[in-house]
């Protein structure tokens, strides 16, 4: 399988940043997909308008957002709010969430090559 | 600046969102004061508000005031707005009062960094801990248990043994 392209979205004002590295590359090595992901700093209100990013960590995997923003979801520098799987809240996806993410992403790749 | 350990805590006059205005002076009001500079949109405030709520419901019998203070820019950051503050604890049934601090001044003078950020008084408005509710924001079973702590330490006049902890959660969204 091929290693997805994966992009963090992060902000300095959040301090989850290492721990959404660690969980996307434990996740990638769970899988077997490699450890590459790049890392991209969103520093002011107008670069995050641009990119449409709605908080930090904001995972893009082949660039797609791990978990869709609402139409709703305001667009700027803050931690973003995740949903785990068992209802809480938290500055993290649901590791289950980014794993099957990851592997979907792997598997579309491997079909379409 | 920041407070500190052992330090009198500024009092302050901050209305809540029904418009009724609470301080912490005079201190021995009660045996012991939470001030908690939280917010609506931040994960970790919002993952730690419910152990907080438990915090002031299990305390309240022994007479400790726990208050929450919103000091977030709200015009960058709207879902902090009074508004949305009232919302919010119209539809969670709020049993703290929800204070707005719109100046940013009460959470300068405490030296707030990050929501949520914890300060307990004792009855003479001393600070005796200021940090984090507790050593995990992922893992409800801890109860805020280094809240809890201090209380207990508080309540029975004892040394508070774990007097600072560091903050985890969002950066204050500080006004241009």
């Amino acid at each position: 399988m091929r290693t997805p392209d994966v992009e963090i979205r992060w902000w300095e004002g959040c301090p989850s940043t290492d721990r959404a590295l660690s969980a996307v590359r434990e996740a990638l090595a769970e899988l077997g997909l490699g450890d590459e992901v790049r890392m991209r700093e969103v520093l002011t209100d107008d670069e995050a308008r641009e990119a449409g990013f709605v908080g930090s960590p904001t995972i893009l995997i082949d660039g797609v957002d791990l978990v869709p923003a609402a139409d709703d979801e305001p667009i700027g520098l803050s931690c973003r709010v995740y949903r785990r799987r068992d209802g809480r809240i938290s500055p993290l996806p649901d590791p289950d969430d980014l794993r099957e993410a990851l592997l979907r992403a792997a598997e579309r790749a491997e079909v379409t090559r | 600046m920041s407070l500190a350990i052992g330090e009198v805590a500024p009092d302050f006059a901050l209305l809540d969102t029904e418009g009724r205005r609470w301080s912490v002076a005079p201190y021995d009001d009660a045996p012991a004061t939470v001030v908690v500079f939280t917010c609506n949109h931040c994960p970790y405030a919002l993952a730690w508000h419910d152990r907080i709520a438990q915090v002031a419901d299990d305390y309240a019998a022994r007479g400790v005031r726990v208050l929450a203070v919103n000091p977030n820019d709200s015009n960058r950051y709207p879902g902090d707005s009074a508004e949305a503050m009232r919302d919010r604890v119209s539809r969670e049934q709020w049993t703290i009062p929800y204070l707005r601090d719109d100046t940013q001044e009460v959470a300068r003078e405490y030296g707030a960094r990050v929501t949520p950020d914890v300060f307990v008084l004792d009855s003479e408005g001393r600070l005796r801990y200021r940090g984090a509710p507790d050593a995990d924001y992922d893992k409800p079973t801890e109860q805020a248990q280094w809240l809890r702590e201090a209380l207990d330490e508080v309540l029975s006049g004892s040394i508070v043994a774990r007097p600072e902890t560091k903050p985890v959660g969002c950066s204050i969204k500080w006004k241009p």
